[in-house]
């Protein structure tokens, strides 16, 4: 262990070659994968009879090109870069989280709650920790229940995940149906504490995007994880665990213990993004404001190979795609981003064995 | 309502979810994740709506329905069998491509973001509640069918061979990869047949339609321990609670969310094993070489 450390910091000419077929593993996929969906995307344009060059010009325009698109796309980016870190702690453990969904939502009602039981008188930085920490302690409860199905009983923790997706879902809707919301709406109250500022507070140019202050937050928690991941003895047992449980296991690591914490962590990770909807743009907890973030989440994960930094820059792609998806509405539907999104998906799947196998063949050939 | 109206109200809910499931059988015996079936029958009542809609005719539609699920089923079986890709993943994005292109085509054939016209449909004497279809019919056999298929015939006994020892199949000289592309494509007609029987039941194609039924038929399957009879009786199961929650509606004795619920709390005990361990085919999400 200690060896391939001092390997991977020093750069001799082995390290150096390692780590290059580790970058040609890791970003050929991705690069194969946008080629796929712009080539899907250009098809899809040309069936509704408009030219792609213009369209995608538009969707650049309305994204990356003015402040509005820009704090939309930030905004987008950083639930995704939540729920993706969520999904990539598991996949780290070799465990596929498909609760972030449902984690995301109790995390957001969670952090409802905190704020409408607070005094309005709780100063920010009282009130953030705690609405921080109630969003993720609902998300880690929604992700200790498969965690604990698997170590228990060897529940797989797929089936467990989509099955917990539906009943937290139906619970928390029953809770703001039946209990909590404002008349007329599927909403909470607006809540008294925790409200976070928005970008558009400090830099006028963003005004009416969503982005706001809890991107600082989630680029701390990226940073936590990748220390965590890379730089510590637990994060290293738990990736020893993801590549080789039974390995692991014979050198002296408890497997189920591992599982434990990393969907546990996943949940609490995915439930803490809550707050970028609830603090951070609406206020107020509603049903279904989750739509599909938290299944997103995987993509991006995978498109970002489950490394911290990774994710982030998979979370800007695909926030870009749903934002983009309004920016060109006009002319193409932004349905067309739904069947991107599941393209690159696709691909990045489908190239991730493909690449590995071609790269290695060559390199053996090569080493012959 | 008597015990013949509620008998039957279930069996008209039961008939997506005793297709769907009947393909998810198959193709998790053969060792396939059938996190899809949702697509596959998203797939299959968009095309059942095409098709019936451009020809007037809803034999048109059945066969449109189906092939639309089948070539899902077939990028399914590309993904996963032969480019080896993670079952989870690829089973994900199937189900988000079959989103996004029923969304897409939607708005570019019937210019709506929610649903298409009104097509026609099979049978509809109000006398008959729904037994005067042919799809009916089909999916109440379709259980019994799929279970002689897997364990009275030499295809059934290499799609179980597929699913549990894939190493000893192979080594008897049956190929796996084909026995698992004929499962998928398989479990692609029947669940697109659950697609298109909830379309031209409907008499239309509305935007996310199956709302999660793929995912109850799923839960059949391992509820019904990967055995088609039992798989059957359970999508009846949670029919019947299905029927019970409309029945139940505006009396307010249990809010019709817990009812919903019903199939998930099920499906995750019994994957707990506490009535029964539901054990998975052994070599299940795994990629043969």
């Amino acid at each position: 262990m200690s060896a391939s450390v001092t390997a991977e910091r020093k750069p001799s000419r082995f390290a150096t070659a390692a780590w290059r077929e580790r970058a040609e593993e890791a970003l050929l996929p991705p690069l194969v994968a946008l080629l796929v969906a712009l080539i899907c995307g250009d098809l899809l344009i040309l069936s509704y009879g408009q030219s792609p060059l213009e369209v995608y010009s538009l969707l650049i325009e309305g994204t990356w090109g003015n402040a509005y698109g820009f704090g939309q796309v930030l905004y987008k980016a950083t639930t995704l870069t939540f729920t993706g870190l969520a999904v990539s702690f598991g996949l780290r453990a070799g465990l596929f989280n498909i609760g972030g969904e449902s984690q995301l939502a109790a995390g957001g009602f969670a952090a409802a709650l905190a704020g409408l039981a607070l005094p309005g008188t709780t100063p920010l930085i009282l009130a953030l920790p705690l609405c921080i920490i109630a969003a993720g302690a609902a998300g880690g409860l929604v992700g200790a229940v498969p965690a604990i199905l698997k170590t228990r009983f060897g529940a797989h923790e797929v089936i467990v995940t989509i099955m917990l997706n539906f009943i937290v879902l139906a619970f928390l809707n029953w809770m703001i149906a039946e209990h909590l919301h404002v008349p007329e709406t599927l909403h909470t109250p607006e809540i008294r504490a925790g409200a976070l500022p928005r970008l558009a507070d400090m830099f006028p140019a963003f005004h009416g995007s969503a982005a706001n202050l809890a991107m600082i937050v989630v680029l701390a928690v990226a940073i936590a994880v990748w220390f965590y991941l890379f730089r510590t003895s637990g994060g290293y047992g738990l990736r020893a665990v993801g590549l080789q449980p039974d390995a692991a296991e014979y050198g002296g690591i408890s497997v189920g213990r591992v599982w434990l914490k990393a969907l546990t962590v996943s949940g609490v990770i995915a439930g803490m993004g809550g707050i970028n909807y609830v603090l951070g743009y609406k206020h107020y907890y509603e049903d279904g404001f989750a739509a599909g973030a938290g299944f997103l989440g995987i993509a991006v994960a995978l498109v970002g190979r489950s490394n911290p930094f990774g994710v982030i820059i998979a979370a800007f792609f695909f926030a870009t795609l749903s934002q983009g998806g309004l920016a060109i509405h006009a002319f193409v539907p932004k349905q067309m981003m739904d069947v991107l999104q599941a393209v690159v998906i696709l691909a990045v799947a489908m190239s991730v064995p493909e690449v590995r196998r071609v790269l290695r063949g060559s390199r053996r050939r090569s080493d012959a | 309502m008597n015990a013949v109206d509620f008998l039957t109200q279930t069996i008209r809910i039961a008939i997506p979810y005793l297709f769907a499931a009947s393909g998810g059988v198959i193709a998790e015996r053969a060792g396939i994740v059938s996190l899809t079936l949702e697509g596959f029958m998203l797939s299959g009542a968009f095309g059942a709506a095409l098709g019936t809609h451009y020809s007037g005719n809803p034999v048109v539609g059945v066969l449109s329905g189906v092939l639309c699920a089948l070539i899902f089923s077939l990028i399914h079986a590309l993904a996963t069998i032969r480019y080896r890709a993670d079952q989870v993943v690829v089973g994900v994005a199937v189900n988000l491509l079959a989103i996004g292109i029923t969304r897409f085509f939607l708005k570019l054939a019937f210019d709506s973001s929610s649903n298409s016209p009104r097509v026609a449909g099979f049978g509809g004497n109000m006398q008959a509640a729904g037994f005067d279809n042919p799809l009916l019919w089909l999916g109440l056999l379709v259980a019994p069918l799929v279970a002689f298929v897997i364990y009275r015939t030499p295809y059934g006994l290499r799609v179980r061979a597929a699913g549990d020892h894939p190493d000893a199949a192979e080594s008897v000289g049956v190929s796996v990869k084909r026995v698992r592309w004929i499962a998928v494509a398989a479990s692609g007609i029947l669940a697109g047949l659950g697609g298109v029987y909830l379309a031209l039941d409907q008499h239309q194609f509305t935007d996310q339609m199956t709302a999660g039924r793929g995912f109850i038929a799923i839960s059949a399957v391992i509820f019904g321990r990967w055995n088609p009879i039992r798989a059957a009786l359970a999508c009846l199961l949670f029919a019947a609670a299905e029927t019970l929650q409309i029945q139940l509606q505006g009396s307010h004795a249990i809010p019709s969310q817990f009812i919903e619920m019903i199939p998930y709390v099920l499906t995750i005990i019994a994957l707990a094993g506490v009535v029964g361990r539901s054990v998975a085919p052994a070599a299940l999400g795994k990629a043969a070489d």
